[in-house]
Formats: structure tokens, C-alpha cells, sequence
């Protein structure tokens, strides 16, 4: 069954006009699906090579290069980007992210079991004023402790003491 | 006399991100005078006269760059925006296209107008979202009032202009990944030549500019060369090549001082006035140790070298790469510099995008050797190959294709050499016998070690 729905493959072709090339579309197209399904399977890949006149390898190859688009299982309803780069670093952004793992009960990288929140660590988020400082979804956290990370992690995940684990949907 | 901002002028109005207010203070009228006024060559030709030189890290000078496009070429001509700002300590590009997005479209329509391009890519880091929507929202308004699509401001210029997001790499913003990522590719930067002006994205010629170098360029049609050249340091008169440094600038300033922030200064401020006229001095009252001048990539002063200024000739005065996007991290007394190098040799290794063997391993490298340092496994003689990794790669050694790596030596050179003793103590003391515990050798089996 295919996995890319109408809605995807309009939005797509909405990027068609803008570039001389269809490859050009390669990234708008990974960001359309990964923001509908919170990854890009490699369904997801095929079809849009098709859509873009592409060997499936070219955009698997593109897609390889970035880290941000996940290809085994979607991402958390929430992902969370704490930033580890010089300025956070120098104000306790490593230890904060250590913390907000810890409350989590999981590793930079991974996703509580009830899927609600994935913990990355990022390089510089282009907000050192606001150090240490996370992104999570289209918000910025600024001025991390980590109590307010841990307030974070509680609210995010569903609400039985933050260890992410409650309500396991799989 | 305290410097009357002009780049963030705008920014503490209220909605100062939508056409209405850009307009009510003046915004569009330079655009309006320069398509009425100017040709594209004269507009080229005055930028290149207010010696405005690129804010992206290079300090190359504009007009120039856009005087290097071929003349008689078919086109299309295309305009890259570079707004993939991934330098760590650097945001002042998120400010402006955050707070005054149509300060940035004028200028790219500007730039645009003097390089005959009718289509520019602003490239955005995905990590930027809500400048992604300001600058849609801007966009948008500009269609509806007559500013983007065709005839603008009613003149025979018509220019499309398109946001396409990146994916979280580093190596998008030097200036040849950004167009191989913007072509749907992995941002593997190209050899050089042929420069982006002759054969740049989708083969065509191309300029790639900055969010903070177009907005100096709405600033120029506002107000003029004069006003440009009257703030910063004028060029060397002993020395013709050297363009000087004029203009205001964004530092943005961060780590450990009171109040971090960007601040429009002119350039070739003293990174110790920044710090303490505008960044309130070093936190908790505390003493500094070092800063990184212009983001991690240009090494490192001492606290001894806060008096060096911020224009394009003074951070390598101090044996620093350059100024870069002017963006000082404050580091206080209580850091250790092998937790400071270490931070950013793991930046460069995660970053290196892995074309060129110098890069790619010289940062692993120099990673794993930081780790071991750390962790108490240390050999004097670390520094020494360290140090050989950080004198043998980049461009300026011309061992690899792009500056990355440049940037990943110059942490390791400056904070090698400049602070040595401190390297020396902590290997000695964590390490005192001065083996190297090698992995193998925890890993023999049992039986082995009886
Ligand atoms: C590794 C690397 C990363 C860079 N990142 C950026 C960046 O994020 N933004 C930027 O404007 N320039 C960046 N540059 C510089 C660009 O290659 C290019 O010089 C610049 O965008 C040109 O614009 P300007 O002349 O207006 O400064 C980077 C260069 C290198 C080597
Ligand atoms: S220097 Fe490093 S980042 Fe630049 S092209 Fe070579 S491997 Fe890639
Ligand atoms: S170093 Fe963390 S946002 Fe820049």
C-alpha cells in the first residue's frame, strides 16, 4: 500500500514550479513526509523517487547524508534538541541533557515507550543568548535547569511522574 | 558616545516583523529610489564603492563578488541566501529574519536587482522555525503588495523568492554544500574552481550572500555609501588591497558574562569593550580566561588579548583565524581547557562531512585523543600530534576541499599553544605515569592476564 497520501503528493508537486530540476525537491519532499508521519520509511523513499524521476538510491542517498530525518520508527509526538555546543556547554547544557535523560528513563537518541517524547542531543541551535537552550517541536526553551527540564519531561510525557513509561501505545 | 543601532533599529517595535510597521518606518524607500534611480551596474558599482564586505565568516567584499558574474551569459542568474547559521555562538541572522524579515527581503531584492537574478533560495536551517514563518508571512505580503513576483514597485524587475529548509547540517552553510544540498544532494562542497559566480547551482552562475550582508545592503540604498563608510576602520592606506572594515555589525555575545545578547556596534570594537560596555562584564564576578573571537571555528584570545578589536584584520593579529560572524563566547576562569577543546573537536568530527581523508580523520582523531586526555589516559606527546593534526589540515595547509576544517585546527592550534601549561597539568596529573591505557589491553582475555 502506498504511503504517501494525495495530500502528500500535492504538496510535493506545489514545489515542482520553484526549481529547475525535480531532485531540487528531494528535500522539501523529505520534509513534507517526515512532518506528516515523523519519519521517512523507505516505502516513502521509493515513492517519492518516483514522484521526482529519481533512482530510489538517489534519494536514499541525500536522505543518508542528513541525520534529522529517522528511517526505523517515527520520532516522539514531541523531539526535543538540547543543544550541547560551546555556549550551553559552558552554562550546563551537557548536565541538563543528562538530567532531562534521566527523568526521561532513556538515552539521547531514543523514544519513551509511550512515544510522546524523543531527547536529542543538538550542536548549537543558533540561541546561545538563551543558554542552555532546547528546541522542542517549534518551541524554544530557553535558560534550562534542571528543574524546568524535568517539568518538561513530566508534562510532555503523560503526566504519571515523568519516567515516560505510562500508557505504552505499543 | 553610544552607537544608535541601525541594523536592529526596527526590532523592539511592536509586530515588527509585518509590512505595515517596516514600512511606517521608512522600510522599501531605498528598494523604490534604486529601481527608479540606478541601473544594476551602478547599484553594483556603489556597493562595491561602500567597500561592504561579506558578514558571513569570510569577509569577502560584495560588490566584487557580484562584479565577478560572467557579463554576457544567457542566464538564468541564481541568488542563494545563506541563512544556515550553524556556526556554534552565532545568532544574529535568526534576529533579524525573526524581528525584521522585510529588512532581509529588501535586501535580497536589492542584491538581486544588482546581479539580475530572478530567482534566490533563502536557505534556512530547520532548526529556525519561526523565522521560516515570519519570512513566509513576509513573503506572502510582499506578492500581494507589488514588492516580489512580477514588476516589482512597478519597475520591468520581477524576482521570485523561495525558502527551502535544511536538514541540521553544518556543512550547509559553506557556500558550495548549500548549493549541492539546495540541488537535492548530500552538502558535499565542491572543488573550487569554478566559483559559484561562474558555475554555481543548477550550473548556472550564482552568488551566495548572508542574512546580515543583505541587510547592510538595504541599509546602503537607505542611507548611503557616506553613512557606511563613516562607521568602522578605514582600509590600510599602506596597503591598497585592504578593503577596510566598515559598517555596523551584529556581535553576538554569549557564555559566561551578565547579559548575553546581539549588539550592533561598529565594527572594530575591542572584544573587551563588548564585554563589559555591553555584555556587563564577566558573570559572578569572576575573572576571564579566554573567548573565541568569532565563533569556535577562529580559535581562541587569552584574557591577556581582550584589546584586540573586532574588524576583519584584528582576531589574526592574535594569531586567531579571522574575525568570522563575530560572535565571542566568554569563557571564565573556572573552565578547563580541555573540556572547552574538547567540546569543539567533538563539534568538527560530528560535523565533517567526510569527502576529504585530512578532515574526516584529523577530526576523529583529534576527537578520540581529547576523550582519552579526558578520561585521564593523556601522553604528553597527544599535544605534539595534535598540534601535527591541526597544522595539516584545511585549506589554508591545502590539504582538503572546504574551510571546515580551517575552523577544526584553529580551536586545537590557539588553545594548544596559548595554554599549554594547562594541558601539561592535567595530563601529568591525571595520568602520572604517562602510559597510554589502550583499549586492547582491557579487552585481552582473562586467561591472558594470568
Ligand atoms: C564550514 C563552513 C560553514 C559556513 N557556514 C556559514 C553559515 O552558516 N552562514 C553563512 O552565511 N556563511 C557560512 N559560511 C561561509 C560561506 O561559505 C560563504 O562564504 C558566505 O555565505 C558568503 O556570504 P557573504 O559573502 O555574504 O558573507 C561557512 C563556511 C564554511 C567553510
Ligand atoms: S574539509 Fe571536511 S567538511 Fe570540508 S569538504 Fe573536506 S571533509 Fe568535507
Ligand atoms: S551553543 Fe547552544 S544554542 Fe548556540
Amino acid at each position: 500500500m502506498a504511503v504517501l497520501t494525495e495530500d502528500m503528493i500535492a504538496a510535493i508537486k506545489d514545489y515542482f514550479p520553484r526549481y529547475p530540476t525535480r531532485q531540487a525537491v528531494t528535500l522539501p519532499a523529505l520534509h513534507i513526509v517526515n512532518e506528516r508521519l515523523r519519519y521517512v520509511p523507505l516505502e516513502a523513499v521509493v515513492e517519492i523517487a518516483q514522484l521526482l524521476e529519481l533512482a530510489p538510491a538517489q534519494v536514499q542517498d541525500t536522505l543518508s547524508f542528513y541525520g534529522y530525518f529517522k528511517q526505523d520508527k517515527p520520532h516522539g509526538e514531541t523531539r526535543a534538541w538540547v543543544c550541547r555546543s560551546i555556549a550551553c556547554a559552558l552554562r550546563d547544557g551537557e548536565q541538563v541533557l543528562e538530567h532531562m535523560c534521566h527523568a526521561a528513563g532513556i538515552h539521547p537518541g531514543e523514544t519513551t515507550r509511550d512515544n510522546k517524547l524523543t531527547i536529542e542531543f543538538a550542536e548549537c541551535l543558533g540561541a546561545c543568548e538563551y543558554a542552555p537552550c532546547m528546541l522542542a517541536g517549534d518551541v524554544l526553551h530557553k535558560n534550562l535547569t534542571n528543574e524546568s527540564a524535568e517539568a518538561f519531561v513530566k508534562q510532555t510525557c503523560s503526566g504519571h511522574g515523568g519516567n515516560g513509561q505510562a500508557g505504552s501505545t505499543h | 558616545m553610544p552607537f544608535e543601532p541601525v541594523l536592529l533599529a526596527n526590532i523592539n517595535k511592536p509586530e515588527s516583523y509585518t509590512l505595515r510597521v517596516y514600512e511606517a518606518g521608512g522600510g522599501y524607500q531605498g528598494l523604490r529610489k534604486v529601481l527608479k534611480e540606478k541601473t544594476p551596474a551602478e547599484f553594483i558599482e556603489l556597493v562595491k564603492s561602500s567597500n561592504l564586505r561579506g558578514r558571513g565568516g569570510a569577509g569577502f567584499p560584495t560588490g566584487l563578488k557580484w562584479s565577478f558574474l560572467p557579463k554576457d551569459h544567457p542566464g538564468p542568474v541564481y541568488m542563494c541566501i545563506n541563512a544556515d547559521e550553524s556556526e556554534p555562538g552565532t545568532f544574529n541572522n535568526r534576529i533579524l529574519m525573526e524581528l525584521d524579515p522585510h529588512q532581509v527581503i529588501e535586501g535580497i531584492i536589492l542584491s538581486c536587482y544588482a546581479t539580475k537574478a530572478v530567482t534566490a533560495y533563502l536557505y534556512i536551517r530547520v532548526e529556525y522555525p519561526t523565522c521560516y514563518q515570519r519570512l513566509q508571512q513576509a513573503i506572502d505580503e510582499c506578492y500581494a503588495a507589488g514588492l516580489l513576483g512580477k514588476n516589482i514597485a512597478g519597475s520591468d524587475f520581477s524576482l521570485d523568492i523561495y525558502l527551502h529548509r535544511g536538514a541540521a547540517a553544518y556543512i550547509c552553510g559553506e557556500e558550495t554544500g548549500l548549493i549541492e544540498s539546495l540541488e537535492g544532494k548530500r552538502a558535499w562542497p565542491r572543488i573550487k574552481p569554478p566559483f559559484p559566480a561562474v558555475e554555481g547551482v543548477f550550473r548556472k552562475p550564482t552568488v551566495v550572500n548572508n542574512i546580515e550582508t543583505v541587510c547592510c545592503v538595504t541599509q546602503i540604498a537607505a542611507r548611503g555609501v557616506e553613512w557606511f563608510k563613516s562607521i568602522g576602520v578605514p582600509s590600510d592606506p599602506n596597503n591598497p588591497r585592504d578593503p577596510g572594515s566598515y559598517g555596523p555589525k551584529l556581535y553576538c555575545l554569549s557564555g559566561h558574562v551578565n547579559k548575553p545578547g546581539c549588539y550592533e556596534a561598529p565594527l572594530g570594537i575591542t572584544c573587551r569593550q563588548l564585554i563589559d560596555e555591553y555584555g556587563g562584564g564577566i558573570w559572578k564576578g569572576r575573572k576571564a580566561k579566554a573567548a573565541i573571537p568569532g565563533g569556535i571555528s577562529m580559535g581562541l584570545f587569552t584574557a591577556a588579548e581582550f584589546d584586540t578589536p573586532l574588524d576583519f584584520a584584528g582576531p589574526g593579529k592574535v594569531g586567531c583565524l579571522g574575525l568570522g560572524t563575530a560572535a565571542v563566547v566568554v569563557l571564565d576562569e573556572t573552565v578547563s581547557m580541555v573540556d572547552f577543546l574538547h567540546n569543539s573537536c567533538r563539534f568538527f568530527a560530528h560535523e565533517s562531512c567526510g569527502q576529504c581523508t585530512p578532515c574526516r580523520e584529523g577530526t576523529h582523531w583529534s576527537l578520540t585523543m581529547l576523550e582519552r586526555i579526558k578520561a585521564g589516559k593523556g601522553r604528553l606527546k597527544d599535544l605534539d600530534l595534535l598540534l601535527e593534526i591541526g597544522d595539516t589540515i584545511g585549506i589554508i595547509p591545502g590539504t582538503t576541499i572546504c574551510g571546515l576544517s580551517d575552523g577544526a585546527a584553529w580551536p586545537i592550534k590557539n588553545a594548544i599553544r596559548k595554554f599549554r601549561p594547562e594541558f601539561e597539568e592535567y595530563i601529568k596529573r591525571t595520568n602520572p605515569t604517562g602510559y597510554m591505557v589502550t583499549e586492547a589491553v582491557n579487552a585481552l582475555p582473562v586467561v591472558a592476564l594470568h
